[in-house]
């Protein structure tokens, strides 16, 4: 981007200007009222606490024991979480970037699935497969004869690691893998012959060209483990706590708001800086290196060599991204307990149980809800969600690609990433402090919920949108609009055929964010209308078979649901022609 | 040209999946010889290019360099320099960090390096360019780059895989001519793989021509063309003036007898062949050897040639002229005859000639 001339405000035309104004409106408009003013909120609560000078709150704040305790875990579990989460993916980018072999794009398609699994059925799966009722327990206490379950892994550092792993592999699979597919592997064969053996290839060559994909990849998955929730919360359990668990704690249980505020503030400067360099980085990664077809950087498993690395690899990943979520599904439908009023269990072995108990409101409670209702109150949220974040996601990407070098949108588009930068859970906490009161009085509103879930998917919107619109070459509408076609011609013709396939990546990851948000939706929501993730997160908290069996059942059916929206995606994107 | 074998192929297999890529491709190469690897593509040219750079490996046959075995020496200890078709220089490093990588692998001093870029550089006519972010390159400078990367650690043998083929065609003859000079001033041991018969002619000593991973014909460029040993290879080199014929003996001389008449040839050959006329052996009104009387149907002007296409008998015939030859006008007839010192090659027709349609 370095050689892209940057055009001043008064070189561009008034009518370009115009444009971009105009298309910033709704965007802008939108995330002025739902998140700059309910942020502001927040830092005027945590800052009518000091009383001596703007910087008081937080020495305050630092100065408690626990919150050093809370912030020195934050850090060094997510550190800890994408060493990790990089020991694993990267092996595996090597090998889904320079082998082709059977099977392969169905392994990828079900490594991309944890990504999209939220964090409370992810919770859910590990639950299922080391809780004291999952599986690797029940296999011990039947084949060792243990009378109580010999793996203690939830409420455990190791849980929560092995859930962040399982959660971001995808992240350095794709963003590593994808890039590394399209690099030459003739610069390599070229570095050889040049007298470079394989070690040296590698770090004077392969590690300065994926160098930016991996920091880009780890960075990002740090920002992931950095604000952790969900995870924390349920398989963490009380004794830990990130940044993110302890304000839902002080907003939640203390109503301590001003501390909450503080913390919330704390992390959002952390995660902006963060999100700043990765914006950049990912900038980056976006200059046009001589990128490479695929058919020509990819070889098949010919060398035992590379069949046992392709094993090894291959096995590890089944292990942590797809026994879980295999444990899960198997879980809902296996009965271990005696049944309500039975002593003994009848036929331990296959039920459907869990399932038809979903739709039984079987403590006839006013307040009960059941799980069915809160499926389809879901799928509504989600819906309003779709539009919502396309109807502002559309305009900014638009924008954004159009005159990328519009100092109006130099400015923007890093704002732009700060929702992404902003954890689920101080966006809540923004919502209760400022949304309570006129001229925004919302707080009775079910609206709130997937206004929340725009703000959460709206990066991700914008994310999936923009690099499909800067493919857009200017040499293709050029040719178009010398072949007589309008702008409003191009855009139909060229731009939109181009870009379907984005709108759909985007419209999906909008409705399964919507899905499965947790942390917005633990603080917002009105306890009539309660969503999939948090009737699991009851379920989970509660004791008894049955409430653990339909926790199984509804983490299975949202399971099943979000992983079908991907499978779709990934269908349409096979049926395209259009890799590179 | 006396030399000892630098290079010397014996016997090399490779089969990718299920398909035979090479079958029992053997010869030598001389130290300080330019040999091009001539065919059309994927006739395999290309992966024994790889397998001599150690980048494949070959299922069976050996590759000695100076006469021992290189089979298992890895590709960055075999000293061989190699460069591509579309340059793949390294996108990250600047001009000079691309061209002193391989004297950096060699652990070369900081000052000798300095100057051996430096001097490469000034081969290859890029001097000054040396802190130039490759990218910003044009094609033809990318090229010399990847040309002097791959010159500056003085390698035993210079590969060279279709190295003009992405460049257009006017910058090509120049840098085709300037490839030739410094590769022969510098007396280079080199590969050159085209499927472009004028660039192997003008670079190479010798040609190795290939077709469907055997090879078809080793030999000098003008041999190859004087003298194509199939009808593949005339083909190839776009010869077009083949015609079928029935040949017999008679009194140990050997004829051919076709459409336009009797000829003799030197292979003792019987039954069915194709016969090759050569299109610059035509004399304008020539009364020796082979007599030919047709209609001059077609004369496009060629600079210093003039090319005729001849009607004879209903065969048509391709001849090319000096163009200030006194040449009878478009329609009118014309009579020539074949010079006696450009023999008639005979060719067996067989199955072979069915795989080899197109012309």
């Amino acid at each position: 981007m370095n050689q892209l001339i940057r055009i001043s405000w008064k070189e561009i035309n008034f009518r370009q200007a115009i444009t971009v104004g105009l298309l910033w409106l709704l965007p802008l408009v939108f995330l002025g009222i739902f998140y700059f003013f309910p942020l502001g909120s927040i830092l005027k609560t945590s800052f009518e606490r000091g009383d001596s000078g703007i910087a008081a709150p937080f020495f305050e704040a630092i100065q408690l024991e626990s919150v050093r305790q809370v912030l020195w875990f934050t850090i060094w579990q997510a550190a800890l979480s994408t060493l990790l989460t990089l020991a694993i993916g990267l092996p595996g980018a090597y090998l889904f970037a320079r082998y082709e072999f059977r099977g392969k794009s169905l392994l990828q398609a079900l490594s991309t699935v944890p990504f999209v699994i939220p964090t409370v059925v992810v919770a859910a799966a590990f639950y299922a497969l080391l809780g004291q009722r999952g599986w690797l327990n029940l296999a011990a206490m039947r084949i060792f004869g243990f009378n109580a379950a010999p793996i203690h892994l939830t409420n455990t550092i190791y849980a929560i690691l092995l859930a962040h792993i399982f959660y971001n592999t995808t992240i350095v699979l794709r963003m590593v893998g994808d890039f590394w597919s399209h690099i030459d592997p003739r610069l390599n064969q070229a570095a050889r012959t040049l007298g470079a053996n394989r070690t040296k290839t590698f770090f004077k060559v392969t590690l300065p060209l994926i160098g930016p994909a991996i920091t880009a990849a780890a960075l990002l998955v740090f920002i992931f483990d950095f604000t952790s929730f969900g995870v924390i919360l349920i398989l963490g359990g009380p004794k830990f706590a990130t940044l993110e668990v302890e304000i839902f704690y002080q907003t939640i249980s203390l109503f301590n708001l001003p501390l909450a505020a503080v913390l919330a503030l704390l992390q959002l400067g952390c995660t902006l800086a963060m999100t700043i360099i990765y914006t950049r980085l990912s900038r980056r990664l976006t200059r046009p290196l001589q990128l490479r077809s695929r058919r020509y950087t990819q070889k098949r498993l010919t060398t035992w060599r590379s069949r046992l690395f392709a094993g090894v690899v291959i096995i590890t990943l089944f292990v942590i991204l797809i026994t879980p979520l295999l444990a899960l599904a198997m879980r809902s439908f296996a009965r271990f307990e005696p049944e309500r009023g039975q002593r003994v269990v009848e036929s331990p072995g296959f039920t459907v149980d869990f399932y038809r108990e979903l739709s039984i409101n079987r403590r006839s409670s006013l307040f009960y809800v059941p799980p069915t209702t809160a499926i389809g109150i879901s799928l509504a949220y989600a819906a309003v969600t779709v539009i919502l974040a396309l109807a502002i996601g559309v305009p900014a990407a638009w924008a954004l690609t159009r005159h990328s070098g519009l100092s109006l949108n130099r400015f923007l588009d890093p704002l732009l990433m700060l929702p992404l930068g902003t954890s689920a859970v101080t966006l809540g906490l923004g919502f209760i402090v400022a949304l309570n009161r006129p001229p925004f009085d919302l707080r009775a509103s079910p609206i709130l919920v997937p206004i929340a879930h725009t703000l959460v998917a709206f990066p991700f919107v914008v994310r999936s949108l923009t690099p499909a619109l800067r493919s857009i070459q200017p040499r293709l509408r050029q040719a178009a609009a010398t072949l007589g076609a309008s702008p409003r011609h191009v855009i139909r013709t060229v731009d939109l055929p181009l870009v379907g396939r984005a709108l759909i990546v985007a419209a999906t990851f909008a409705f399964t964010i919507s899905l499965g948000e947790f942390g917005a939706t633990a603080l917002i929501s009105r306890p009539e209308y309660p969503t999939i993730p948090l009737v699991i997160y009851r379920f989970i908290s509660q004791p008894g078979a049955i409430n653990y069996g339909q926790a199984m059942a509804l983490s299975t059916i949202l399971m099943v649901v979000v992983t079908g929206g991907l499978i779709a995606i990934e269908r349409l994107r096979i049926a395209d022609v259009g890799e590179f | 040209m006396n030399n000892p074998a630098a290079l010397r192929i014996t016997n090399i297999y490779k089969a990718f999946a299920d398909k035979q890529v090479l079958t029992g491709i053997t010869f030598d190469i001389r130290s300080g010889e330019i040999v091009a690897f001539l065919g059309p593509s994927g006739c395999g040219k290309s992966t024994l290019l790889s397998i001599i750079a150690g980048i494949e490996k070959q299922d069976d046959g050996n590759i000695y360099w100076m006469g021992a075995p290189i089979d298992h020496v890895p590709p960055h200890r075999r000293g061989f320099g190699l460069m591509f078709q579309d340059n793949v220089l390294f996108p990250h490093l600047n001009v000079f960090e691309n061209v002193a990588f391989g004297l950096k692998m060699s652990a070369m001093e900081k000052e000798k390096i300095l100057v051996k870029v430096s001097d490469t550089l000034e081969l290859v006519g890029l001097k000054g360019l040396e802190n130039r972010d490759v990218n910003s390159l044009s094609g033809g400078e990318q090229q010399r780059v990847a040309l002097a990367r791959a010159l500056a650690p003085q390698p035993g043998l210079l590969m060279l895989d279709e190295p003009l083929g992405s460049i257009d065609r006017s910058l090509r003859e120049r840098l085709m001519s300037e490839l030739r000079r410094i590769l022969r001033q510098m007396q280079q041991t080199a590969i050159y793989v085209t499927h472009d018969q004028e660039e192997a002619f003008a670079i190479s000593y010798r040609i190795v021509l290939m077709r469907q991973g055997k090879v078809e014909q080793i030999g000098k460029p003008e041999e190859i063309y004087r003298r194509p040993a199939t009808l593949f290879t005339a083909r190839f080199l776009g010869l077009t003036n083949l015609i079928p014929g029935n040949a017999r003996a008679e009194n140990n001389q050997h004829f051919v007898d076709t459409s336009l008449g009797s000829f003799p040839i030197s292979k003792p050959l019987q039954g069915p062949v194709t016969v090759l006329i050569r299109p610059e052996s035509a004399i304008l009104n020539g009364h020796t050897g082979v007599l030919l009387q047709g209609k001059l149907v077609e004369k496009t002007f060629r600079g210093n040639l003039c090319q005729v296409r001849i009607s004879i008998n209903g065969t048509l015939l391709e001849f090319n002229f000096l163009s200030n030859s006194d040449l009878p006008n478009e329609g009118e007839e014309i009579q020539l005859s074949l010079n006696p010192q450009d023999p008639i090659i005979a060719y067996k027709s067989g199955p072979d000639q069915l795989t080899n349609r197109g012309n």
